[in-house]
């Protein structure tokens, strides 16, 4: 098992960034608790009790000449030899950080190493503090909090005002205004990319919109596209004023149009759209009264559409 | 296929090129825009005669990434600046859309030469 979780090749570059600018010295503990050679490993056993820690460096001045840990003491207490002094009995075999590796260093040694503290001297090879796993998930733990914090913020200020993904956005639709149709369509389509959402999805969504967009810009005396973005779908409606559908069955035949030749000429009134926007979404409803209006409604989840649930 | 396909081997004109180096792995002949947006797989190129603004909007929107106006049509500037807009690439060329989808069939390796 890994001590520290995080693979310092592979992992996200915020965090990648995070352990090699971070250094050993922002993460390790100066408060340190020391013992000299002289002291009885009794002594260190009541200063680990006292202090809370479970590794005690033996050092000469500011020079480290080894460390005693609880496993040693445990060991004392069965060898009976806990009246000893720490020279006698310490760990000789030191492995140390310098103060300005990257806290990556740090993660790959705990890995590499069955220690679960390191000594950290500076370039004067003084002991200058202590590091633990703990010492680095707690320190690593409020700097991911502080990138993720900082993410947040600029993805808010990258979004412009009213794009939320919950919220309702309306587009007027005039009658054989070819020169801004599919306007709304695309700006559907925006919203959905800068939210993340997957690609085939943002592409029946651009498809059902476009069609009642086309359909009002066609057929009807102009209306409105209503988008309706909730966290797990869209619903997009269409609503306009007349002339309104004499027959919905022959309106969702395909190939059926009432469509002018000119309207034609331009590629559209192929008796596809209402057809096209049923097959792409994932519930379909239209309802029409002659002479009063027309009102066609696509939902496209994002994921996968919940069993019924009436 | 590389869309510089289009105009280094098969020769046609290039009216907007946003980008080099796109690839596309497919095509789509219609000039049914409905058609076009419920049927054209995307990544794709669209073999039209519709030299107008709408049909970007349908490229766009169903993610096309290439028109090619056949039989000698142009493009009203309102359409190559919607298209420099989305970044889709449109060409135009005197071949009929027969033989326009044969050649790039061709380049996509559907048929033998």
């Amino acid at each position: 098992m890994q001590n520290i979780p995080i693979n310092t090749y592979t992992s996200p570059t915020v965090i990648l960034e995070l352990i090699y600018r971070l250094k050993v010295k922002d993460v390790m503990s100066r408060h340190l608790c020391t013992a000299e050679s002289a002291t009885s490993l009794k002594e260190i056993q009541r200063m680990m009790k006292q202090r809370s820690v479970t590794g005690v460096p033996i050092v000469e001045g500011k020079r480290i000449l080894g460390i005693i840990s609880m496993d040693d003491i445990i060991q004392a207490l069965e060898g009976g030899y806990i009246e000893d002094p720490a020279v006698k009995r310490m760990s000789r075999n030191l492995i140390v950080l310098e103060d300005d590796m990257p806290v990556s260093f740090a993660i790959s040694y705990f890995d590499r190493h069955p220690f679960r503290r390191f000594p950290v001297l500076n370039k004067h090879k003084e002991l200058v503090g202590m590091v633990t796993t703990r010492d680095i998930t707690t320190r690593l733990l409020v700097e991911i909090n502080k990138e993720v914090d900082a993410i947040e913020r600029r993805n808010a200020e990258s979004r412009p005002p009213g794009t939320q993904l919950e919220g309702i956005r309306r587009y007027r639709i005039m009658k054989h205004d070819f020169e801004k149709a599919g306007l709304a369509s695309m700006e559907i389509k925006k919203i959905l990319k800068t939210h993340g959402i997957a690609s085939p999805v943002i592409r029946r969504a651009a498809i059902a919109a476009y069609e009642l967009e086309m359909n009002l810009v066609v057929h009807s005396e102009g209306g409105e596209i209503i988008s309706h973005f909730h966290q797990d779908r869209i619903e997009i409606t269409a609503r306009d004023n007349g002339p309104g559908i004499p027959s919905i069955d022959d309106a969702m035949t395909e190939g059926f149009s009432t469509a002018t030749p000119w309207v034609r000429s331009l590629g559209f009134g192929a008796g596809m759209g209402l057809p096209n926007t049923k097959k792409v979404s994932d519930d379909f409803s239209i309802a029409s009264v002659p002479e009063k209006g027309t009102e066609a409604k696509a939902v496209i989840w994002y994921h996968q559409k919940p069993k019924e649930t009436t | 296929m590389k869309l510089t396909y289009l105009t280094e081997t098969m020769g046609y004109r290039e009216l907007v090129f946003p980008d080099k180096t796109a690839a596309v792995h497919a095509a789509f002949t219609s000039d049914l825009l409905s058609d076009v947006m419920g049927n054209a797989p995307d990544n794709s190129i669209l073999i039209t005669v519709q030299g107008h603004k709408n049909t970007v909007a349908v490229a766009s929107l169903a993610g096309i990434q290439a028109i090619v106006l056949c039989s000698k049509r142009s493009a009203p500037e309102e359409m190559t600046d919607a298209a420099l807009r989305e970044g889709i690439a449109v060409f135009s060329t005197s071949d009929n859309q027969f033989t326009a989808s044969w050649k790039i069939a061709q380049g996509l390796q559907l048929v033998r030469q």
